[in-house]
């Protein structure tokens, strides 16, 4: 009834589309848009949660019907991940590398961010730059040397190496961004507490880092995601089996599960990495979103 | 104010500049001049000058490298920019309801941008690995296995050679999609609501509310997207080394450069010759980065 007067209006002929046909057009656009938004969800869960399903099949099950609920739940798949294929040991590792490396970074990063910002001296836009060109530059410029320096250095293979070598890579943005940040803020507080007589250091660690926490938290999840996922580092220092990260350490689980054909191992060591991705995410999911996209945005 | 104030400076920025001229600065200068020598990693080193690059520049691999390379660089940021945006309007501006001209997402929105953002979180060697069970070639992969149920053949997504680079791109761009939601979403919360009423109550379509409205006011998200899409073209390295059969192949025809860099540098024992192609990364990416922002350059629309 309704689009019949509608049509009919049309058919007079309208300049200006009137609102009746504007909500149509506007009704049909988001019914497509709603199908697309849902084919688009499954394409991204499907692939996530059949790997979890697999995960708890045998080998028979995997190839027979992969599409299918497993027959019962076999928590030995996993058992034998942790162990035998030793995810629990590399994700202990990337937990290690990435807490120090980080933890390391936002010191480092924000000390002098801070110095850059607020104090004035000859060779601060110097340093300033050095720290943000080290944002245009590719690790894979610096590769091979690094592995030689960190060598040099007796650094290769080593926890100590890997984490400081991260933390190198993570001060371009850190220093970049914590810098406009601390700029930001306002200087009359700073000035009241170097009247009642604090140091420097004190007024730092006491007003200025708590001030900044905002800041230091957006930046401070950038680097965590960024460490979890380095792949290169990694792989170029890190040699001997049991240091491995997460991230190597699923790779080479992945080489060995085709040579012993341990495909549900290999389903179960993938789910239980991103098992933990799943929970941190549904815990810190706005500060998660926004920490990553703050640096885009920068 | 005054009181120790040099020994602050300098102790606050001992410890950072160090570290990072160490491990950052100082290989990257080196990189340079090691890509002049016939360094194999052991012997003392020759001066050559650009014999390496000549050698480079003869070599097919290379190319074949730089031609994926401009693949990834047109598709990767093409096909996820639009999907992104397309999914960012629905969810910030498209799906108005029924009643009245309120401007808003469709239903669910939230749910839709936490799932969708969810594989930004995955490592992508966390990722390749799913994914090559994905693309399994027998029943056991979660894309053939329809195949063959259906009765269908089962497509070598990987192992075909024409084939191969697109699943690599499809990978990368399944992973890119949330984030990018997010971020233009990001861009378009921060359009003023009447700019838009008023185009609607002047009749604007879903069309003209997109292109001529929606899409200048988001411009400069839009070049960041860009930038950073290429950069992540022209590395690769973790999906490719991990996705693809013989980390590059069926007979090079995924590989990029970042690959060739880590195989000559690490395993043909060139050092020298690798640190070359990473130079040469590093011009196309500083070029990339330059034109992109020079090309796309426009009046930002000042509000």
């Amino acid at each position: 009834m309704a689009t019949d007067t509608q049509r009919k209006l049309t058919a007079v002929g309208h300049r200006r589309p009137e609102p009746q046909r504007v909500k149509r057009d506007v009704r049909l656009f988001s019914r497509l848009g709603q199908v697309a938004l849902v084919i688009w969800a499954i394409v991204v869960v499907v692939p996530i949660l059949w790997t979890f399903l697999a995960s708890f099949k045998d080998t028979t099950e995997i190839f027979s019907s992969p599409w299918t609920l497993p027959a019962h739940l076999r928590w030995e798949n996993w058992g034998r991940a942790w162990t035998k294929a030793h995810i629990g040991q590399y994700f202990l590792n990337s937990v290690l590398v990435v807490g120090c490396s980080v933890f390391g970074t936002m010191l480092l990063g924000s000390m002098a961010a801070y110095v850059l910002a607020r104090y004035k001296f000859w060779g601060n836009r110097i340093i300033y730059y050095l720290f943000v060109s080290g944002l245009a530059f590719p690790v894979f410029l610096a590769l091979v040397p690094l592995f030689f320096v960190v060598r040099n250095l007796g650094l290769l293979d080593t926890y100590q190496g890997l984490i400081l070598v991260y933390i190198a890579y993570s001060l371009p943005f850190t220093v970049f961004f914590l810098t406009a940040f601390f700029k930001t803020l306002p200087s009359s507080v700073a000035e009241a507490a170097m009247m009642d007589g604090a140091s420097h250091t004190r007024l730092f660690f006491q007003i200025m880092m708590p001030m900044a926490r905002p800041g230091l938290v957006s930046v401070a999840i950038f680097n965590v995601i960024g460490s979890w996922a380095q792949y290169l580092l990694p792989v170029v220092l890190m040699t001997s089996d049991s240091k491995k990260v997460l991230t190597q350490g699923i790779a080479q689980i992945n080489i060995n599960a085709g040579y012993a054909a341990d495909w549900s191992g290999l389903f179960a060591a993938i789910s239980l990495s991103i098992l933990p991705m799943i929970v941190v995410y549904a815990i810190f999911q706005r500060q998660i979103q926004s920490g990553l996209t703050a640096g885009a945005v920068k | 104010m005054r009181h120790g104030r040099v020994p602050f400076i300098i102790g606050f920025l001992i410890a950072p500049v160090t570290i990072y001229v160490v491990f950052v600065i100082w290989p990257y200068v080196q990189t340079f001049y090691l890509s002049m020598t016939n360094w194999t990693g052991y012997q003392t080193k020759d001066w050559i000058g650009f014999d390496n690059y000549r050698r480079m520049f003869r070599e097919d691999v290379f190319w074949e490298a730089i031609k994926h390379h401009a693949i990834i660089l047109v598709a990767l940021p093409l096909v996820t920019i639009i999907i992104a945006l397309f999914f960012a309007y629905l969810l910030n501006i498209g799906g108005r309801s029924r009643q009245g001209t309120g401007l808003k997402g469709v239903w669910g929105s939230n749910v839709y941008r936490i799932v969708f953002f969810f594989p930004q979180l995955l490592a992508l060697p966390i990722i390749g690995v799913l994914f090559t069970t994905v693309y399994r070639p027998n029943s056991s992969g979660l894309i053939d296995g329809v195949l063959i149920k259906l009765g269908a053949q089962p497509i070598g997504w990987l192992t075909e050679k024409n084939l191969a680079l697109w699943s690599v791109i499809a990978v990368l761009v399944w992973q890119a999609v949330g984030f990018y939601v997010v971020l233009f979403s990001a861009g378009m919360a921060s359009i003023p609501k009447d700019i838009l009423e008023a185009a609607e109550i002047d009749g604007a379509t879903q069309g003209t509310l997109f292109f001529r409205v929606t899409l200048p006011l988001l411009w400069d998200t839009l070049q960041v997207a860009w930038v950073y899409l290429g950069i992540a073209a022209f590395d690769a390295f973790a999906i490719v080394d991990v996705l693809t059969v013989e980390q590059g192949g069926p007979d090079h025809s995924t590989t990029v450069l970042a690959e060739e860099i880590y195989r000559n540098a690490f395993q043909n024992g060139k050092p020298a010759y690798a640190s070359a192609m990473g130079v040469a990364l590093f011009f196309l990416t500083i070029t990339f980065a330059a034109l992109t922002l020079r090309v796309t350059r426009r009046e930002t629309v000042e509000l």
